[in-house]
C-alpha cells in the first residue's frame, strides 16, 4: 500500500483533491476478500484497481501433482455456485481426450444439473444484490427458495454445495428414484415464484432509479475486455457457449439466448431473471425424457491423457469457463490453466466505474456477479 | 474460414510461422519478434477478425518457454490457438498485446506473477496474487520447502 501511494504521489499521478480509499477486503458488498483501491474525488469514482489474491490456493499448481479424477475436486472449490459445470468441463475436456463417449443418460443427468444449478446461483445473486442495494427481504426470500434446490442435489449425491458428482466418463450415482418428481415439484413452486420477485424488486422504482442507466458497458468493450455471461450478453455480446458450442445434452433441447442491448445494470440484472425463465424451460424439456440406461461407462483404473493440448468451454453461471490441459502422456496433467470467467469480468469494472459514485460501484459489483475464489484460484 | 482455409491463409501469409491443424484446433506457432504486428494483423483483418481473446496462459516446457493465446472471431465464429516461445529463462520476454486486447493486460500480470514472464511495453506490470518474496511457483523448477510437499 505504502509503496502504491508513493509511486501515485511521485509519478503526479494522484492530484491535489483526490484521496484514496480502500473498499475491502471486508465490504460486504465485495462478496468475499476483494479489496478495491478507490481514487475518489469527494463521492466521484476516479479510478478502480483491484488487488485480488487474498485466497490465492494456488489450483493451477496442486493440479499438476494430482491424477484426472482428483483434480476434479479443486475445479468445485474455484466457483462454488457453479461447481458441477466446472466439474463437467473437466469431465467433458478427458473425454474429448480420450474419445470416450458418455451414455444418453448421462447427458440428460449433467444438463439437469446445470440448469437446476444455473438457478440456484442466479436466486443468490438475486437475494445477495437485493441486500447490496439495501433491499434486506430479498435476502431472506432468496435464500429460502434456494434450499429446496440444495435439499434436490443432497437427495442424490450427498453434497449441497460442492457436488462433485460428475467423474470421468459420467456420473457418480445414479439419481435418487425421487428426483424427477421433486424437480416437478420445484418447478411448479418455482414458476409462482419468480414473479414474486419481479413485484418485490425489479419494479420497484428505487431499484430502477439506481440501476437503469449506471455504469454502462459497450458491446465493444465486453468482447475486448472479454466479459462473458449473463453480464456481457447484457451488452448485446451474443456469447452462450451453450448456444455457439453445445455439448451434453443442450444441443436438443430449445431455448433463447437471455440478450439485453443497453449494457447497464438494469439490463444485467433483466437479464438473469429471464435467463432463469430459460433454465426453467430447458428442464422441463428433459425431465420427463431422461432415457434408461448407465449412468457411467468403465473407465479405467488408472486415467492417462493421449500427449497434447487440450481445451473446453462451458457456460456456468458467470460465463464462460475454459480449461485447458497439457498432457504428456503420464497419469497427472503436465499444465493446466483454468479461464474462470469472474477474472476477466472483474477487470472490466474500472472501465466503466469511472465518473459514477460509490454507492452506484456497488450496483455495478453485484449485477457483475463476482465469486472471488473464481477470480483469485 | 474453415479451419484449413484459416490455415492455408495465415501460412501463406507468413511463411516464417509454422501452422497445422491441431487435435482441436487449428494452431499456429509464430515468432517472437513478429509477435505483436501477427496479433494485431489478426484483430484488425476484416477477413479475420479475432476480436475476443478467451485465454492467454503460460506453459513451462524443459527447453523453452510458452505462451499460449486461444482466439475467437465473434463475427466469423472461427477459432485459433497462437503460441509463442522464449528461450531465455534468465529474462524471459515477449511483447504485450494488451493494447490489442485489454483483457490481456490482467492475463499477463498473472502470467508474470507465476511463471516470471515479462511483457514488453506492458503499461502496469505487476504482480497479481503473490508478494514480491515469492518466487514463480507454475515453473517446473520452482521448489518451496515450507509449502510443497513432496510425494
Amino acid at each position: 500500500m505504502a509503496e502504491i501511494i508513493e509511486k501515485l504521489v511521485t509519478t503526479d499521478e494522484i492530484k491535489a483533491d483526490e484521496y484514496l480509499v480502500n473498499m475491502g477486503p471486508q465490504h460486504p458488498s465485495t462478496h468475499g476478500v476483494l479489496r478495491l483501491l478507490l481514487k475518489l474525488e469527494g463521492e466521484i469514482v476516479h479510478n478502480v484497481d483491484p488487488h485480488v489474491g487474498y485466497i490465492h490456493s494456488g489450483i493451477e499448481k496442486m493440479t499438476e501433482a494430482l491424477s484426472y479424477p482428483q483434480l476434479i475436486h479443486l475445479t468445485d472449490r474455484m466457483d462454488y455456485l457453479s461447481s458441477h459445470m466446472n466439474n463437467e468441463a473437466v469431465c467433458l475436456c478427458i473425454e474429448n481426450a480420450l474419445q470416450v463417449e458418455v451414455p444418453e443418460r448421462v447427458k440428460y443427468i449433467r444438463t439437469i444439473f446445470d440448469e437446476l444449478q444455473r438457478l440456484a446461483s442466479h436466486q443468490l445473486w438475486w437475494c445477495a444484490s437485493g441486500m447490496d442495494l439495501g433491499a434486506l427481504t430479498a435476502f431472506f426470500y432468496g435464500l429460502r427458495d434456494r434450499e429446496d434446490i440444495l435439499d434436490i442435489f443432497e437427495e442424490t449425491c450427498g453434497a449441497r454445495l460442492t457436488l462433485n458428482y460428475s467423474v470421468p466418463g459420467g456420473v457418480m450415482f445414479d439419481l435418487h428414484p425421487n428426483f424427477q418428481r421433486r424437480v416437478k415439484d420445484f418447478i411448479k413452486k418455482f414458476k409462482k415464484k419468480i414473479p414474486e420477485y419481479d413485484t418485490l424488486l425489479t419494479g420497484n422504482v428505487i431499484f430502477q432509479e439506481r440501476s437503469k442507466g449506471v455504469g454502462i458497458l459497450s458491446k465493444e468493450d465486453a468482447i475486448a475486455f472479454g466479459v462473458t455471461g449473463p453480464t456481457g450478453r447484457a451488452s448485446g455480446f451474443s456469447c452462450d457457449i451453450r448456444k455457439h458450442h453445445p455439448y451434453s445434452a443442450y444441443p436438443l433441447v430449445n431455448f433463447n439466448e437471455a440478450m439485453g442491448s443497453d449494457g447497464d445494470t438494469f439490463t444485467r440484472w433483466k437479464v438473469r431473471m429471464d435467463e432463469m425463465w430459460e433454465s426453467i424451460s430447458i428442464i422441463e424439456q428433459l425431465i420427463d425424457n431422461i432415457p434408461e440406461g448407465d449412468y457411467a461407462v468403465k473407465m479405467k483404473g488408472v486415467i492417462k491423457l493421449p500427449e497434447g493440448e487440450f481445451y473446453q468451454r462451458v457456460e456456468t453461471a458467470r460465463g464462460e469457463f475454459g480449461v485447458f490441459i497439457v498432457s504428456d502422456g503420464k497419469k497427472n496433467p503436465y499444465r493446466v490453466k483454468f479461464r474462470s470467467p469472474g477474472f476477466s469480468n472483474l477487470f472490466a469494472i474500472n472501465h466503466i466505474a469511472k465518473g459514477w459514485k460509490i454507492a452506484d460501484l456497488v450496483a455495478i459489483m453485484a449485477t457483475f456477479d463476482l465469486v472471488i475464489p473464481d477470480i483469485d484460484r | 474460414m474453415t479451419n484449413e482455409q484459416l490455415i492455408e491463409h495465415l501460412s501463406n501469409a507468413y511463411p516464417d510461422a509454422v501452422a497445422k491443424i491441431g487435435i482441436q484446433y487449428p494452431e499456429i506457432i509464430v515468432g517472437k519478434e513478429m509477435l505483436h504486428a501477427f496479433m494485431l494483423k489478426l484483430k484488425s483483418d476484416p477477413t479475420l477478425a479475432f476480436d475476443y481473446l478467451v485465454c492467454e496462459g503460460g506453459v513451462d516446457y524443459p527447453t523453452y518457454m510458452q505462451v499460449v493465446y486461444h482466439l475467437e472471431s465473434t463475427t466469423h465464429k472461427h477459432f485459433l490457438v497462437v503460441k509463442c516461445n522464449t528461450e531465455n529463462r534468465e529474462t524471459p520476454a515477449l511483447d504485450t498485446v494488451s493494447d490489442i486486447w485489454p483483457t490481456a493486460e490482467f492475463h499477463e500480470r498473472e502470467i508474470f506473477d507465476l511463471m516470471g514472464i515479462v511483457f514488453n511495453n506492458h503499461h502496469d506490470l505487476r504482480r497479481l496474487f503473490l508478494d514480491d518474496s515469492w518466487g514463480f511457483p507454475l515453473r517446473k523448477d520452482y521448489k518451496d520447502d515450507i509449502h510443497v510437499v513432496e510425494r
